[in-house]
């Protein structure tokens, strides 16, 4: 990443003022919530607007991850995403290539379906999808969460991979044929580490919508609160008979960070699949 | 040019397609026919019996008083927060696009925490925030003087729980759309803000007469996408309100999930029903959308 360097002017000295005093309103309930984790229960209540711990502890994390059970709850948002992101990018790669490169039957009919049923929302979908699963046992376990999470949908990341791979040049897959390369071949070794941004865009919106995703988890694991993710064992501890702010902060700072450290890591890939959608 | 090649691979090219073909009808397709066939039926739970009951669910829908509220408030929701983030972020990305602003990267991210964040953690620590007893939000009105205002349960009171989740949703959804407008911005060239300078305009007109127009198409589509972000407003008013304080805040999902999960309650043909209407009343405002969207381009 380069580095401009910008000289400060009165003017965007001001501009700059400006928008970090709002910006803190974006952040402030972040660090609340942060000093809070530090923070005994009873400090949380009486220490008004004082964000500094008294003595900092970390017994809330202790109580979320061991007691509230976060610790399952990690896990089951780190395997449930991980199985989301492999079924997205496998199909819609698969998808996308075929759809770029070809001429086939059915082609066009498969695009506008797709197309079509772009913005059906979750709310509608989804009492057949628990039907469906429950008919084939897969209501309360995990490889079910993980097709309803990815298996349907998705339509955007099929639309970024045909777009890359309508692309790239025919010739390189005539290369990969005449050198006798296999359909396979040619689409593993030489088209698909090709597209390697399309697919780091892929895996960081797929984890973002799988490990925030809420109504499909939160309903396929009512009797089995051991495959709970992180957003429905929230709920369950804010909703639970025991009430305990500095574990539900400490709960949220853990479900947080690993989406913010992907964030700091993969910047331009978050920005640019968000970025993708008014582009297209 | 097309050259002759040899034959198309349809045994390979229909492999390829095979697992979205399957996980799409299985996951996308087929559930939206069985909705409407469940809207017509009086099923309970999974499992229990099922009968035919033609349209007697829509019938009794557009009777219920509830279903009524419920996509009035979706409604009211969407008109107070979409325009709120659709303005706060263009001027925002206005600011953060000019070529002297200062530490963008940094201010971005400010913004684009909340996104990152699980709408349900989002709920359950505003939960915290705004409690009238110890939360900052009625620290700062007390210590400002407004100690009446402070002690108002903001979540708690019908006429300020539908404002106070809205205000929420555009503090969560706001850094999304100044993406939009920031990717938007930056595909006006530079040589017709330049050209607009050298004839002689301020930075008011170079936005009036150079951006906007070349804003215009972008504009509609980050509304579209902002409206569907409203209008299945789901994991936030579920953690925060849970629909309360008595339904002032029940929106349309959350009128089928009581109805499709909730145990008490339990009547999936009647929640099938209102999700077929939802998916209606949501298709009706995306086709919309795009009427308007082809009309303002012939305009401009």
């Amino acid at each position: 990443m380069k580095r401009s360097h910008i000289k400060w002017t009165p003017s965007n000295t001001i501009l700059f003022i400006f928008l970090f005093l709002f910006g803190l309103i974006w952040i402030y309930p972040f660090v609340w919530m942060i000093s809070a984790s530090l923070k005994t229960n009873l400090e949380i209540i009486l220490s008004g607007l004082n964000l500094v711990p008294k003595s900092p502890s970390f017994d809330a994390y202790k109580r979320a991850w061991v007691e509230a059970r976060f610790n399952t709850y990690f896990l089951n948002s780190i395997l449930t995403s991980a199985g989301s992101i492999l079924v997205v990018v496998i199909r819609c790669s698969l998808a996308g290539y075929v759809l770029a490169m070809y001429n086939f039957k059915g082609k066009k009919l498969i695009t506008s379906i797709m197309l079509i049923t772009f913005f059906v929302p979750v709310g509608t979908t989804l009492i057949p999808i628990v039907d469906l699963s429950n008919k084939l046992h897969l209501l309360n376990t995990r490889v079910g969460l993980i097709l309803a999470l990815s298996a349907g949908g998705h339509v955007s990341s099929v639309l970024l991979y045909r777009g890359f791979f309508g692309q790239t040049p025919k010739s390189l897959m005539e290369a990969g044929i005449i050198d006798g390369a296999s359909f396979i071949q040619i689409f593993g070794k030489i088209m698909l580490p090709l597209a390697g941004p399309v697919t780091a865009t892929t895996i960081i919106m797929t984890f973002m919508s799988s490990w925030n995703a809420f109504m499909q988890p939160l309903v396929f694991t009512f009797s089995n609160p051991n495959l709970r993710t992180l957003p429905v064992g929230m709920m369950a501890f804010s909703k639970g008979d025991t009430i305990d702010y500095g574990g539900q902060c400490a709960a949220a700072v853990l479900s947080v960070t690993p989406i913010a450290i992907a964030y700091i890591f993969a910047q331009q890939y978050f920005v640019n699949g968000i970025a993708g959608a008014v582009k297209s | 040019m097309k050259q002759k090649r040899a034959r198309t691979p349809y045994f390979w090219i229909y492999l390829f397609l095979l697992p979205t073909l399957v996980g799409y009808s299985m996951y996308t397709l087929w559930p939206i026919i069985r909705t409407v066939q469940f809207s017509l039926t009086s099923m309970r739970g999974f499992g229990s019996k099922v009968r035919f009951v033609g349209l007697s669910n829509y019938v009794q829908l557009f009777q219920d008083e509830l279903f009524i509220n419920s996509l009035l408030v979706t409604l009211k929701f969407m008109l107070l927060v979409v325009p709120a983030r659709f303005l706060i972020s263009l001027l925002f990305a206005l600011a953060l696009n000019w070529k002297k602003c200062q530490s963008k990267t940094l201010l971005r991210t400010f913004f684009f925490l909340p996104v990152l964040t699980t709408s349900a953690i989002i709920g359950v620590v505003f939960i915290l925030i705004l409690d009238p007893t110890f939360g900052p939000i009625s620290v700062i009105l007390s210590k400002l003087g407004y100690v009446d205002l402070a002690r108002i349960p903001l979540l708690g009171n019908r006429s300020t729980v539908l404002a106070t989740a809205g205000a929420i949703w555009v503090w969560k959804w706001m850094g999304n759309s100044l993406i939009y407008w920031l990717a938007s911005l930056q595909s006006i060239p530079d040589e017709l803000y330049e050209a607009a300078k050298i004839d002689g305009a301020n930075s008011l007109q170079s936005f009036r007469y150079v951006a906007a127009p070349l804003l215009v198409p972008f504009a509609f589509i980050i509304l579209v996408l902002s409206i569907s972000d409203a209008i299945r407003v789901f994991n936030l008013m579920l953690t925060l309100t849970n629909g309360g304080p008595y339904f002032a805040t029940e929106t349309v999902e959350l009128f089928i999930y009581r109805h499709a999960f909730q145990a008490t309650t339990q009547r999936m043909g009647y929640a099938s029903a209102a999700a077929s209407v939802f998916a209606m009343f949501f298709s009706v405002i995306i086709i919309l959308q795009s009427v308007v969207k082809r009309f303002v381009k012939k305009e401009v």
